[in-house]
């Protein structure tokens, strides 16, 4: 007898429509967090699929690596603009700073995926030890995204000059620093667009999950599991956060790589 | 009352080597992957073939998240597939845009 059926007088072999049924053999809230993040796969899939299509729109960079230079009649090739590391100004370092993002995010998916492990044994202090690795995965990978943000928001040293319809609707020629959402010294205006929009939209979503980390991060060790009597909690915001990670993962390969 | 207790019934069980085992060996293989890819983007010329490589990869990577770290092959089939099943849907959003996205590229170069 499972321990749902409890109640007095109720066979365990009641119909479908007895209740205290679990469909597809997961609770509520794992169906529940399935079926969220199946929608958010779509939306993101959205913003990726968007970035082909307009990426296709464009000719590629068809030129060497050291004579590159932005420019909005072309799409540039991403080790020439992600190329940057703090503290070490003028080093070219091809993406050097977002493999060491994405490690620790695969690390973060790690440390996180042990907790839920050690939350199916009931293991308190593991759940908190790892959970509170993981908070430290993601409050750092925000930390960075804040970095990489801001150095292409502030662009090179020398910028690109660049002609372009301004915001009084005046066709300009001048020199470009950075970026924003209405031109950018690293290629055409939908570059920067996208690329503000998708990893600002999987930051919000990194955002959110430190939140919902630290709350199960406390949860757990004050003993709410504990008392609650089971560590599910532990096993659906891991849910979320392994699809933070899955996101990046195609992030990082259409946006680094491709 | 009890329930205001720090007291637990729960029995903490002793740690399940293997399974610890193999997530640190899919931890490994994501990363390995990763850095296969790395060393691509430097090596191999631009193309069409370095990148269906790079999208297969990156598919197969995340085949290894899905099933393992949140363990959708544990999940009972009827979930597997409503989870699944639905992103037949993004191919076509694919064929669609990427066709939308060259036909403006004709047009405007």
């Amino acid at each position: 007898m499972s321990a749902h059926s409890t109640a007095i007088g109720v066979s365990s072999k009641r119909g479908v429509w007895g209740g205290g049924n679990e469909p597809m053999k997961a609770s509520y809230g794992k169906l529940m967090m399935w079926f969220f993040l199946l929608s958010d796969i779509f939306t993101f899939a959205a913003f990726l699929i968007t970035y082909i299509s307009i990426r296709v729109s464009y000719p590629a960079y068809a030129g060497s690596a050291e004579a590159f230079v932005g420019s909005n009649e072309y799409w540039p090739v991403p080790e020439l603009v992600f190329k940057a590391l703090p503290f070490l100004h003028g080093v070219n370092a091809p993406l050097i700073f977002v493999g060491i993002m994405t490690f620790i995010l695969i690390a973060s998916s790690v440390t996180m995926v042990l907790a839920v492990e050690a939350g199916h044994r009931n293991d308190r202090n593991d759940v908190v030890k790892w959970m509170l690795w993981t908070l430290v995965g993601g409050i750092t990978f925000l930390s960075c995204q804040a970095w990489e943000w801001s150095h292409f928001i502030h662009g090179t040293d020398g910028g690109t000059v660049m002609t372009y319809v301004n915001s009084l609707n005046k066709v300009v020629t001048e020199t470009v620093f950075g970026a924003n959402l209405n031109v950018n010294e690293y290629g055409p205006a939908g570059f920067a667009q996208l690329f503000f929009f998708i990893t600002g939209f999987h930051g919000f979503h990194v955002t959110i999950g430190v939140f919902l980390l630290f709350l199960c991060f406390y949860q757990a060790a004050v003993g709410v599991y504990d008392r609650r009597g089971h560590y599910e909690m532990v096993e659906k915001i891991g849910l979320y956060w392994h699809f933070v990670d899955l996101v990046w993962v195609f992030v990082f390969t259409l946006f680094y790589l491709i | 009352m009890d329930i205001q207790e720090n007291k637990s019934t729960l029995v903490v069980e002793v740690r399940n080597e293997e399974k610890i085992k193999k997530i640190w060996k899919t931890a490994g293989i994501l990363l390995a992957i990763t850095v296969v890819e790395f060393i691509m983007a430097f090596t191999m010329g631009r193309g069409i073939l370095l990148y269906g490589l790079f999208i297969a990869l990156t598919i197969w990577k995340a085949k290894y998240i899905m099933l393992e770290f949140m363990h959708l092959g544990d999940e009972v089939k009827g979930l597997f597939y409503s989870i699944i099943a639905p992103l037949i849907f993004l191919v076509w959003l694919i064929i669609v845009l990427v066709k939308e996205g060259s036909e403006i590229f004709l047009m405007r170069w």
